[in-house]
Parts: C-alpha cells; sequence; structure tokens
C-alpha cells in the first residue's frame, strides 16, 4: 500500500506531507525553546543583579561563523542534488557535519573552562540557564548530526532508488538544521552579549 | 481478533492479484498486531491501553474513597498486600494517599482519556472518516504508540521505587515538586508521553490536510474530524512549554539548579542548600500554558464522537455544522489565552486576572455554542435511543453541569472562595467523567462493528448506561456541597479534622458506595467487550445507517482500507433529505442512488 502525496505534492495544498510535517515539528520546537527563552526573560527581571562577561565573546563568536556557515553548505548539499551533482552534495553533506562536530569540539572547551573552576549549572540562575539551553540546544545539534550521519552511510541508497525523495528528505534536514542554526542566533546575543 | 485477519485478506481488493497478495500475508503476528504499522490496530492498541489505565487509575481512586469515607480503617480485601511503606496494617499513611492522588491524575489524564480520545480514536476513525489509505506517516504513528507504553511503564513502575510514586499532584507544584520522593521518574515518563503526543498530533494534521478523498472539501469534513484537527494543534504547541518545564524541573531535581526554587527557601526548620533566585510561579505558567488546552484535549474528541451519534440517531443534519466548525477552531486559539485563570490565589495582581478572567468567559460561548447547536439537533428528532446515543445524550448535560460550574471559578472574586475545594473537584470531574469518558464510551460502542464486524450487546449496554449514569452523579454531584462548606481537595482523611466540615462529612459515604457502584457497573462494560467480539451480532458495512465515508469500508477494513478509491458527493450529515428514497444519503454514494 503506498501513501499518496510522499513524492509528488498534492495540487490545492501545494504541499508533500513530509514538508508539511517538518514545518509542524519546527513549530512545536518554537514552542520548546519559546518557553525556554521566557524562563530566561522572568528569572532575568526577578534577578537582583545579572552576571557579564562570564562567557568568552570570541569563542561564541567562531561558534556563531560555524553554524552559519554549516547553514550555507547544507543548502548546498541540498542544490547540489537538484543540479545532480552527487559528488558536490557529497563533499557539502560531509562539511555539514564537519563544521557540526566543530561547534560541539569548541562548546566542550567552554564547558570544561566552567566545569574546572567548579561553576556548574547548580552555581547560579544565570549559568544554570546556559548550560540548560545550550545543552538542550547541543542535543538538537547531535540529533542533525546523526541524520547527517544516516544520508552520508546507509541512507545514501534511497538516491539510486528514487531520486526525488532522497532529495526531499535532504530538504527537510536541511530545514531542521536552519532552524537549529537560528536558535543559536538568538542564544548568543541573549548569553553571551546581553 | 481472528475476524480482523480473515476480513484482511477480502478487504484489500486484489484477491486475483496474488504476488501482491501475499506480501500482506507474509507479515508474521508480531508485525501485525504488535508492531504493527496500519493505523486501525495501532489505534486499537491504543484504546486498549488507554481503556486498561482508565481501569487502572479509578481503582487507585476507589481506594482513596474508602480512605476518606473511613478514614484510619483499615482497608478491605487488599489493605495486606499494599506494605509498610504504603499501608501498615492495612491502614493508609497519608504520604501514600498523596502519591494515589498524583497518580490518579496523571493516569487518567495522560494515560487514559487522552490516548483513548485522540491515539484511539483519532487513530482508528479518522483516516477512515476522510477516506484514507493509512496515517501519512505510519512508522511515525507506530513510534507514538510505543513511545505512550514507554511513558506508561515508566509511570507504573514508579509505585515501586524507594518513596514511591510521585505525590506532588498530577499538577507537581514546586517547590514541593523539586524536592519530593518519585518526581524524577514522574517526569522522565511525561518525557515519552510528550514524545509521543507530540509524534501523533503531527501525524494527524498532515493526514487530515493531505489526504482527504477527493471531493471532501473543507467544509464537508465530519465534525469528529474537525475536533481531532484542533485538538492535533493543541497539543504540537502546548506540549512543547511542559516539556520545557519537565527539562528545568529534572534540572532543580538531578543538577542542582534553582529554576523553581526562591532564595532563603526553609524546609523542616533547615535552609535549603541551593543557589536560590528561582520563581515557583513560573512553574505554574509553563505547566497550565499546557494544562489548559489539555482540558480541550480531553473535551473536544468527545464532542467530535458525540456529534456524529446524534446525528445519526436522530437521523437528522446537525444544526448549525459550520457554526460548530468556527466555535471549535475559535476554542483552539482562545484556549492559549486562559491558562492563568488556575493562579487566581498566586498574587498575581489584579490586572493579570481581569485579563484572564475575561479570556476565560470569552471562551465559554463557543463552547455554548457546540453544546447548544447539539441540544437544538434533537428538536422534533425521532430518536433512536441505541446505546452509544444513550451515552451521547447524557453527555449533554453531565457536560452542561461540568461548564456551568466552571464560570464561577473562572471569575477571580468566587474563585478565592472555591479555590482548592471538592468544587473544583466535582467541576471538572463532570467535565472529564460523565462529560467525556461517557463521549468515549458512545464512541467505543457506535464503532465497534467497524473494528470487529459485530455489534455489542444492547441489554448489557442500557445496564452499563443506567448504572453508571446513577452511579457517577452520586459520587460528583456531592462534591459542590462539600466544596461550597469549604471542604480542602488534599485532606488525606477527607477533612474531619476540621470541625466546619462535620455537617457535610457523612456525604464522603455516600460517594464511597457510588464509587463502589460505579466499579461494579463496568463489569457490565467489560463482558460485553469480551463477550461481542466473540458473539456479538454480526454486521455489514454499516449497521448504523449512517453517512460518513467510514461506514463505506468492509467492517473490518483490511490493511488499506477501501475496496475502490472513495469520492465524496456531499456534506456530512445529510439524513431525512426531502425527496431521497431512504432517510440517509452517504458521502460516498453519487447523487443518482
Amino acid at each position: 500500500m503506498n501513501i499518496p502525496y510522499t513524492v509528488e505534492i498534492r495540487p490545492d495544498t501545494g504541499l508533500a506531507n513530509g514538508k508539511l510535517g517538518i514545518w509542524l515539528f519546527l513549530a512545536s520546537e518554537v514552542m520548546l525553546f519559546g518557553a525556554l527563552f521566557s524562563t530566561y526573560i522572568i528569572l532575568r527581571n526577578g534577578a537582583a543583579e545579572w552576571p557579564h562577561g562570564e562567557l568568552s565573546v570570541p569563542l561564541g563568536a567562531i561558534n556563531t561563523v560555524i553554524l552559519i556557515s554549516s547553514s550555507v553548505t547544507m543548502v548546498m548539499a541540498w542544490a547540489s542534488l537538484k543540479m545532480n551533482d552527487w559528488a558536490k552534495h557529497r563533499l557539502y553533506l560531509i562539511a555539514t557535519f564537519v563544521l557540526a562536530a566543530l561547534f560541539l569540539v569548541n562548546k566542550y572547551f567552554e564547558y570544561s573552562d566552567h566545569l574546572a573552576k567548579g561553576e556548574g549549572p547548580w552555581h547560579s540562575t544565570f549559568l544554570a540557564i546556559y548550560f540548560t539551553l545550550t545543552g538542550l540546544h547541543g542535543l538538537h545539534i547531535v540529533g542533525g548530526m546523526i541524520v547527517m550521519a544516516y544520508f552520508i552511510g546507509p541512507g545514501a541508497k534511497l538516491w539510486r532508488a528514487n531520486a526525488d525523495q532522497f532529495a526531499n528528505r535532504i530538504e527537510y534536514t536541511g530545514l531542521y538544521w536552519h532552524f537549529v542554526d537560528l536558535v543559536w542566533i538568538f542564544l548568543f546575543p541573549v548569553l553571551y552579549l546581553l | 481478533m481472528d475476524n480482523v485477519s480473515s476480513h484482511g485478506t477480502t478487504a484489500h481488493g486484489h484477491v486475483h492479484e496474488p504476488p501482491h497478495e501475499h506480501a500482506h500475508e507474509e507479515l508474521g503476528w508480531w508485525r501485525k498486531y504488535v508492531f504493527s504499522v496500519d493505523h486501525k490496530v495501532i489505534g486499537i492498541q491504543y484504546a486498549i491501553t488507554g481503556l486498561l489505565f482508565l481501569l487502572f487509575g479509578f481503582c487507585l481512586m476507589m481506594i482513596m474513597r474508602w480512605q476518606l469515607a473511613y478514614p484510619g480503617r483499615p482497608i478491605p480485601l487488599i489493605g495486606q498486600w499494599l506494605g509498610q511503606a504504603r499501608a501498615p496494617m492495612g491502614i493508609m499513611l497519608p504520604e501514600f494517599y498523596n502519591q494515589l492522588g498524583a497518580m490518579h491524575g496523571t493516569i487518567m489524564v495522560f494515560m487514559g482519556v487522552v490516548p483513548l480520545a485522540v491515539g484511539g480514536f483519532g487513530n482508528f476513525v479518522l483516516p477512515l472518516q476522510i477516506g484514507a489509505p493509512d496515517m501519512a506517516f505510519p512508522k511515525i504513528n507506530m513510534a507514538s504508540y510505543w513511545a505512550y507504553f514507554l511513558g506508561g511503564v515508566t509511570m507504573l513502575l514508579s509505585f515501586f521505587q524507594r518513596g514511591g510514586a510521585a505525590q506532588s499532584g498530577w499538577t507537581s507544584y514546586p517547590p514541593l515538586a523539586d524536592i519530593a520522593d518519585g518526581q524524577t521518574v514522574w517526569l522522565i515518563g511525561m518525557v515519552f508521553l510528550i514524545t509521543s503526543s507530540l509524534l501523533g498530533s503531527i501525524n494527524f494534521i498532515v493526514t487530515t490536510v493531505q489526504l482527504r478523498a477527493k471531493g471532501l472539501s473543507w467544509m464537508r469534513l465530519p465534525f469528529f474530524v474537525w475536533a481531532q484537527l484542533v485538538t492535533s494543534f493543541l497539543l504540537l504547541l502546548a506540549f512543547p512549554p511542559l516539556e520545557a518545564a519537565a527539562v528545568l524541573q529534572l534540572m532543580d531535581r538531578l543538577a542542582g539548579t534553582s529554576f523553581f526554587l526562591p532564595s532563603g527557601l526553609v524546609i523542616s526548620g533547615k535552609p535549603l542548600a541551593v543557589a536560590g533566585g528561582g520563581n515557583p510561579v513560573l512553574w505554574q505558567h509553563l505547566f497550565w500554558f499546557l494544562a489548559h488546552p489539555e482540558v480541550y484535549v480531553l473535551i473536544l474528541p468527545a464532542m467530535g464522537i458525540v456529534s456524529e451519534i446524534i446525528a445519526n440517531n436522530t437521523r437528522k443534519p446537525l444544526w448549525g455544522y459550520k457554526a460548530m466548525v468556527y466555535s471549535v477552531v475559535f476554542i483552539g486559539f482562545m484556549s492559549f489565552v486562559v491558562w492563568a485563570h488556575h493562579m487566581f490565589m498566586t498574587g498575581m495582581g489584579t490586572t493579570m486576572s481581569a485579563f484572564f478572567q475575561t479570556t476565560t468567559m470569552i471562551i465559554s460561548i463557543p463552547s455554548v455554542v457546540i453544546l447548544t447547536a447539539l441540544l437544538l439537533s434533537l428538536w422534533g428528532a425521532s430518536i433512536r435511543f441505541t446505546t452509544p446515543m444513550l451515552f451521547a445524550l447524557a453527555f449533554l448535560p453531565m457536560f452542561g453541569i461540568g461548564g456551568l460550574t466552571g464560570l464561577p471559578l473562572g471569575l477571580a472574586p468566587s474563585d478565592i472562595h472555591l479555590h482548592d475545594t471538592y468544587y473544583v473537584i466535582g467541576h471538572f470531574h463532570y467535565v472529564v467523567a460523565p462529560g467525556t469518558i461517557f463521549g468515549l464510551f458512545a464512541g467505543v460502542y457506535y464503532w465497534f462493528p467497524k473494528a470487529t464486524g459485530r455489534k455489542m450487546n444492547d441489554l448489557l449496554g442500557a445496564l452499563h448506561f443506567w448504572t453508571s449514569f446513577v452511579c457517577i452523579n452520586l459520587v460528583f454531584m456531592p462534591m459542590f456541597i462539600e466544596g461550597l462548606a469549604g471542604m480542602n481537595r488534599r485532606m488525606y482523611d477527607g477533612g474531619m479534622q476540621y470541625k466546619y466540615n462535620a455537617s457535610v462529612l457523612h456525604w464522603n459515604v455516600v460517594q464511597g458506595y457510588a464509587s463502589w457502584g460505579l466499579g461494579l457497573a463496568q463489569i457490565f462494560f467489560i463482558v460485553n467487550f469480551f463477550m461481542s467480539i466473540k458473539w456479538g451480532k454480526a454486521v455489514d458495512r454499516n449497521p448504523w445507517e449512517a453517512t460518513t465515508l467510514e461506514w463505506s469500508a468492509p467492517s473490518p477494513p483490511g490493511h488499506g482500507n477501501f475496496l475502490t478509491e472513495p469520492i465524496v458527493y456531499r456534506g456530512p450529515y445529510e439524513y431525512s433529505v426531502p425527496g431521497a428514497a431512504r432517510d440517509f444519503s452517504p458521502q460516498f454514494e453519487p447523487e443518482k442512488a
């Protein structure tokens, strides 16, 4: 049995199933991070004083650049599929994966700096928010990397069997990846600069 | 279950096409009934698991009712099995009472009613009603059920950990929930349940938008589908903030943060060694941002079921179908801006209270519109008093009582008196128990023939209905009296330590007997359910002479649902059309029929 509109677009809605599905998923993610950012606003408003300069702005800025670059390579990975250039697709998808890994390495150094000083999430409201929000964001990065690893590895077979469906899946992965990127673009000023 | 398999092959409609047919036959027992991707099997799995949790949650409550009626007396029969940590010598400890209370709420809401209403009925009925071969993402659908299953198992196992299950109420208010035993496992269980509902709701929305049959435009959708669609949006958008809150509470418990712990907290005379700076009211905001839409998650599917059954048994179109559709969508939007009417007592200020009591009064309007439309649908009808119709008819006044008693709670001045009394318990149980659960029973009786090819017994159905109806009112009606007298809802001895409760204490005994009677009444249903699977009256595709698409599929439908691609020719409730040959004109039959 085939489910209609997995690849082809339903004329009256203009959508394939997966496209709508991933947008709905991102809507729920917006609510998740929305609640966390609201928590930040409420706790910061209620705090007597708020620490500044606890985080390394250069490290954060480097990570911002890394993630924005990874969004570009992600788009290129999808665009190369649309132009039927398999080799380039592989290159860009692997590049995205490597950039994501670099982000996490950087994050690891930031985390261990704090923990070495004995300043974990228990230390203050600011660090509680910092570790929880960036931790959850980091989990989203890991989730994205797992999906990319699948499409670099065993999932790549689909390209031969059903090129359109494979391109769609890379597109949906990309939409998710841009969202993860976008969350960081909010996190960076909120935690590092303000 | 034998029935399902034998019909499954004929229903597929490719009997003359052996290789294709073979592919389905090769599915082993495990893939077919346990790890199935068929929406109907998943729906039945959800429904049965949900019904079992409802029964279990109800049993917890019957034990609590003993303690309330006869505080300090050993619990008969099972008391000796509960153990020293829960009930030494069979006498219930306050801590155990708190666990029962917290878990009764959690189980009934998150593991009973919602999985049955959305996971069960949504999965089984929605794709059939829109003429789809299955859900849009069958594997995600299966994952949704198993996430729910894991969440349920986690919650059940939490009873056996040291210190017992969660005991801070289903609302889990900090600071208590941040420090009390059992809460960590509760939070982990909730993360599973939230994941399950996220996967399910995405699936329902995509299925409804993308897989509607040819000709099934939005205003031809059965009201049940509209109700499920709005419900799915609520689950999709309201649950993530609770997930965020659950993560923050987990951090408080495991990583030593103080998101919900204010500075200078003293517990049992000792200052708590945390950084502080948190805000306990923040949890309440995050929690009720989910939990108020959750109220509509509980009630909307039942409204959908009842609408289907009322149209079918009055043999008339629903009165004001369009107004009902607009109302249900409006309820969906409004339900996101009423949450803080649960928090008038937190001291959040009169401006906030004024805002939220205004939105609360506004959201009552579409609910009343729907209820009124259903009531007016009965006008002048020659009603068929089938078993599903009995439950559907009872839903109207029961939900009416539940809804109207909510108005004094939505207004800050009267809420200050009624807050945390038995009045609140009476109010929301009227909405959820004789309201929603009666609606769900109606649905079980109504779609049972579609799922099994057999009807449930009407005599047992009537006995189930009348005994349940009398008992459930005797349980909940006295709660209004107790609550107005000021009886607090969390007293483990039923409030006997307070003199002002003396005049209403005897109602606890009445409620005790009524709740055990209600338990016995469910035996009619259980017997009927299993008996009818085997010996119920065998029926054809459309035993209720109904108009919506699910009745064009075989009973039970095979994998893929329909023998031919369904095409929709008309609106959902064309009953008693003047000039038509019969009193029902199904959506799937062209004009000339």
